[in-house]
């Protein structure tokens, strides 16, 4: 925690989770006091295989847990310094934090527009349609599918998904495995357009991966998790450049080959539990 | 054959279906965005009619403004209804939530004829003129006035859906509830809504037809009618409930027609849509538009 220590006094965080522990079904226990803190106006990448908990450390956070009979039972949850850990979803989404679900969850019977526009449910402004042309121009293929959106392909879907967060101008945004079932070239594309639009708007980003590679390319700081904990965070380069993750969520790592046997021993050895 | 006779209950029966249709409409928005097979949607019919009746007899107000008042009344009284008996029952098995329904359906009955008495009554006249005379055929002013309210409302509805924000979110939640909570939309919100409007509709319909046939309980099984138009056309398609009320409409005149011509089985008129419930749950139980998925009860 020391690095995110030093890196609290450069940037003042918009998103802190404090030591937050989560149950399902009142018997489950899931995280196991995961904290992390998200600056404002970056990037941050919450890393970690399958189960160790990086989607249910989101839903905690945009409230959604409680649609799935989960419940923050210690630990607190702040963003914009007001406690959201109670909030249910729909206050959570109005106080300026918008989740992109896993699975991206676009509405397929309704049309990409369609889509769009119920983004900006929350909104009250009149620059709704302002805000769809901004889109366009992020995500100038969903101005030409008119149809419904059940018929994009994953990769516009993804986009569509990105694009109705933004229709939400929200302060932040949480996006859950944006790569999943894309080829590499469009999960290239859509890292992209990510950055780029915390660039221009300015919109803090937290980013859960199972793709370390493209992920940590993009964000300027990352959280580790496995088995419900925060096993290792740093900055982009501190991650990029550490000998565990290269071994283990980059691959290639150490130069000589090792032995099958030799390489079991090894991860058992340096797992962070 | 008497023709005549028979073009003039399959255009009665367009007009009724047209009613059923927008009662149909009503309890597929209900069953689609709460899952909820709403057994008590005939008693908002009984309700209106009889608020509105009461309005005009008792206040002596113009029909207009009763019919208004009645409208505004019953939008409160649906949202009430949902945020009181039906909101604690979230998440509770479906066929607890249906036997509340069949309950209330009950207690509404009970409650009416405590209130007004159990006898019939008359609407108060609200057209000069009872009926008029088109292309031969003999039309109720107020089935007339039936006709133009159906297709309002069954136009409002699709500019709603297509293009409010509000419809919007209930397509949304109808779809998925937890997609629509991460977009800010307030599944409660929009539970209440639903019932709001499904109480202001169908009292609309129940209006309409007590100023043709006088208030009394038996509007209460309009809502049973409906029945089989809507598993017709689908539970969860309102084009089908549209297009189920239509051929139910007819078919229970042209049933009526045939009876009394030449069969003399008798009550046709009532049993008739109910065979075709039979028929189509053998069949083609998802009905001709509804999603093969939806659970049967």
């Amino acid at each position: 925690m020391s690095q995110a220590a030093t890196k609290l006094q450069t940037a003042s965080p918009i998103l802190t989770v404090n030591n937050i522990e989560v149950v399902y079904d009142e018997v489950i226990q899931v995280l196991r006091g995961v904290s992390l803190d998200v600056p404002e106006g970056e990037v941050v990448t919450l890393l970690g295989p399958n189960g160790a908990g990086k989607s249910t450390t989101l839903k905690a956070i945009s409230g959604l847990l409680k649609t799935e009979n989960g419940e923050v039972t210690k630990g607190d949850i702040t963003f914009l310094g007001e406690r959201i850990d109670s909030k249910n979803a729909e206050d959570v989404v109005r106080s300026g934090l918008f989740q992109v679900m896993e699975g991206r969850r676009i509405i397929e019977d309704m049309t990409s527009l369609e889509n769009l526009k119920l983004g900006a449910y929350t909104r009250k402004d009149s620059q709704i349609n302002q805000d769809i042309e901004m889109v366009y121009h992020y995500f100038p293929r969903l101005k030409e599918r008119t149809g419904l959106a059940g018929y994009l392909s994953g990769g516009e879907q993804q986009m569509l998904a990105i694009g109705r967060a933004l229709m939400a101008r929200p302060k932040m945004i949480c996006l859950d495995e944006p790569s999943m079932g894309l080829s590499p070239l469009l999960v290239k594309e859509v890292f992209g357009i990510i950055k780029k639009i915390n660039q221009d708007q300015g919109i803090t980003m937290l980013l859960v991966e199972q793709n370390a590679n493209y992920a940590l390319r993009a964000a300027n700081y990352g959280y580790i998790m496995e088995s419900g904990k925060v096993v290792l965070d740093g900055t982009q380069e501190q991650l990029l450049n550490n000998e565990d993750v290269k071994e283990f969520y980059l691959g290639g790592g150490n130069e000589e080959r090792k032995s099958f046997k030799g390489l079991k021993s090894y991860k058992r050895r340096k797992r962070w539990l | 054959m008497n023709f005549e006779l028979l073009t003039q209950l399959i255009v009665n029966g367009l007009i009724v279906g047209l009613l059923y249709g927008v009662v149909g409409m009503c309890f597929v928005l209900v069953y689609k965005s709460t899952q909820i097979v709403n057994f008590a949607q005939g008693e908002f019919l009984l309700i209106g009619a009889w608020v509105c009746w009461a309005l005009l007899i008792y206040l002596e107000l113009p029909f207009i403004v009763g019919f208004l008042l009645t409208m505004a009344f019953m939008a409160v009284f649906g949202v009430m209804l949902q945020m009181i008996v039906l909101r604690p029952m979230i998440g509770e098995p479906i066929i607890s939530v249906i036997m509340v329904t069949i309950g209330l359906s009950i207690f509404f009955q009970a409650l009416m004829k405590w209130i007004f008495g159990v006898s019939a009554q008359s609407f108060p006249k609200v057209f000069e003129t009872e009926s008029i005379q088109i292309l031969g055929l003999h039309i109720e002013t107020a089935y007339l006035m039936s006709t133009v309210i159906a297709l309002i409302i069954m136009v409002a509805f699709y500019l709603f859906f297509k293009h409010s924000k509000y419809g919007l979110a209930m397509r949304a939640t109808a779809f998925d509830q937890q997609i629509a909570q991460s977009l800010g939309i307030s599944v409660k919100q929009v539970f209440a809504m639903s019932w709001g409007i499904a109480a202001t509709v169908s009292a609309t319909a129940g209006v309409v037809i007590a100023m043709v046939s006088g208030v009394s309980n038996s509007l209460s099984i309009i809502g049973i009618k409906v029945f089989p138009a809507v598993i017709l056309g689908g539970l969860d398609s309102i084009i089908g409930a549209i297009v189920g009320g239509l051929i139910i409409g007819v078919l229970e005149n042209v049933a009526e027609f045939f009876d009394s011509q030449y069969l003399h089985v008798g009550n046709m008129y009532d049993i008739a849509p109910f065979y075709v419930l039979l028929i189509i749950l053998w069949f083609k139980p998802y009905g001709l538009f509804g999603t093969k998925d939806i659970e049967r009860i």
